[in-house]
């Protein structure tokens, strides 16, 4: 299992808590994660990525052990460690405004 | 004995106050989707429990919510706002072409038909609709298609469509307002689009007659005469008798013309309400008092409404979608402030009081009235 920790207001909008357990098919990569977490969780589509192009949306990155993983290729491998399910992948907002 | 319901939009969430027809004693729920910006919620005029809501933020993007209890639980629906076709460009505040990009709904408008079917005014400015109750939305190009769009610029709040009029006389007429671009109307269902806007003035737009350019700030009419329609205008209160064929000025004896929301009174079609604001460069209220102004001409004679409204140090401002009116016998006006507060007057406007003073600051007003 896949665990994925996601922002308060994404909490609120899917009604889940701080963190979710995905299965993902296939390689651990950011686009398959994410792929899982849109398709488990249709109403966070479009608000973590943007439905057309894929492109992450500016205030939000991704973390995961202690590592940016923001600009890195979504199809890459993910850490053996979030593969595992030993350590979260994050996905955090941007402390910003008010 | 019939009820009001009115649908609050803030910066921080979406509030639902709801009294019986007397409108003294309010209840409040609330904040709904906390946090997130409410542009705007509307109910459907022949569903009144169902719902629609433009959630938005600046991290998480577009969130659309249906209601089907009257507001008591929400359940997200589509939130794919996809051009139809090559986007092209807009001018952006420099005059430079300007990809679109979808930016976020600023109003909803349900059907006057079917409760399933539901327009969005958007920015990047473009017209959405969906028939399958918010699941899915497909563009009515026809608009940003009209050959006019390499012409729209933003106003100084984005590019937005904020304003949907329907005809209920003509089904396949409707009305939209774009800042800066203007009034445009189309007479086949959303197909094919012109603007409207002649006999409209703007302070430095080089072209005296342009067709595009302007800075309408919201357009309203009343159901029983949709030929007739009142405009907020940057500068300038407006009354076209020709269904936006031509437009002249009726701002009259207000102490300013500049303002944002303007309203018809549910039952006299030629009583009219606006909010004067000081200036474009400084949003409150002239003098700091906090006045609505009716006309009972239909323009040009205005008298002032202040009783319990605040008359001094008053420093808020009412913006475009955040004025109603509910249609009980003695018809109710309402409208909130930036400063966080919800006026009703169920008196036409002679009397007012806050249904409550200490919102986040209100964005939308829309009324219900319940059986």
């Amino acid at each position: 299992m896949i665990r994925v920790v996601i922002p308060y207001h994404l909490r609120n909008l899917a009604r889940v808590g701080s963190e979710v357990e995905l299965e993902v098919g296939g390689e651990v990569t950011q686009r398959s994660v994410l792929n899982a977490l849109e398709a488990r969780y249709p109403m966070l589509r479009g608000t973590i990525r943007d439905q057309v192009t894929y492109q992450r949306r500016p205030f939000l990155r991704f973390f995961a052990c202690e590592q940016d993983l923001s600009h890195e290729s979504p199809d890459a491998p993910l850490p053996d460690a979030v593969a595992s399910g030993a350590e979260p992948y994050c996905i955090i907002g941007a402390i910003a405004g008010g | 004995m019939s009820r009001v319901r009115v649908l609050v939009g803030t910066r921080k969430g979406a509030f639902i106050l709801t009294a019986d027809g007397k409108r003294e004693k309010w209840d409040v729920s609330g904040p709904h989707f906390g946090g997130w910006e409410i542009y705007h919620l509307k109910g459907s005029p022949v569903d009144p429990n169902r719902l629609y809501a433009s959630q938005t933020s600046g991290w998480f993007g577009q969130v659309i919510q249906r209601s089907s209890d009257g507001g008591r639980t929400w359940e997200p629906v589509g939130n794919k706002f996809e051009y139809d076709g090559p986007t092209g460009t807009h001018q952006w505040y420099d005059g430079t072409p300007h990809p679109w990009e979808f930016k976020r709904v600023w109003h909803l408008e349900p059907s006057l038909t079917d409760p399933d079917t539901v327009y969005a005014g958007v920015e990047d400015a473009a017209l959405f609709r969906s028939t399958d109750a918010g699941q899915t939305w497909q563009e009515l190009a026809g608009l940003r298609g009209h050959g006019s769009g390499p012409k729209w610029q933003p106003g100084a709040g984005g590019m937005g469509l904020h304003t949907i009029l329907l005809d209920p006389s003509h089904p396949d007429r409707i009305f939209i307002a774009i800042s800066a671009a203007g009034v445009f109307r189309t007479d086949d269902a959303g197909q094919t689009w012109r603007p409207v806007n002649r006999g409209l003035k703007s302070q430095y737009l080089p072209d005296p007659n342009a067709e595009v350019g302007f800075c309408v700030h919201r357009i309203a009419m009343h159901r029983a005469r949709p030929n007739v329609l009142f405009m907020q205008l940057h500068w300038d209160v407006m009354r076209s008798d020709d269904a936006g064929e031509s437009w002249r000025e009726i701002s009259g004896n207000l102490p300013t013309d500049f303002g944002f929301p303007i309203d018809v009174h549910a039952h006299e079609p030629d009583t009219v309400y606006v909010v004067p604001i000081k200036s474009d460069s400084e949003h409150y209220p002239p003098d700091a008092k906090l006045r609505v102004y009716r006309s009972r001409t239909g323009g040009d004679e205005w008298e002032a409404l202040t009783n319990g409204l605040p008359q001094r140090d008053c420093y808020v401002n009412v913006l475009r979608d955040a004025m109603a009116v509910d249609s009980l016998d003695t018809c109710g006006i309402y409208f909130g402030t930036t400063g966080g507060q919800v006026y009703a007057s169920a008196d036409s406007g002679d009397h007012w009081s806050p249904i409550v003073r200490d919102l986040p600051a209100v964005v939308s007003v829309e009324v219900q009235t319940l059986p």
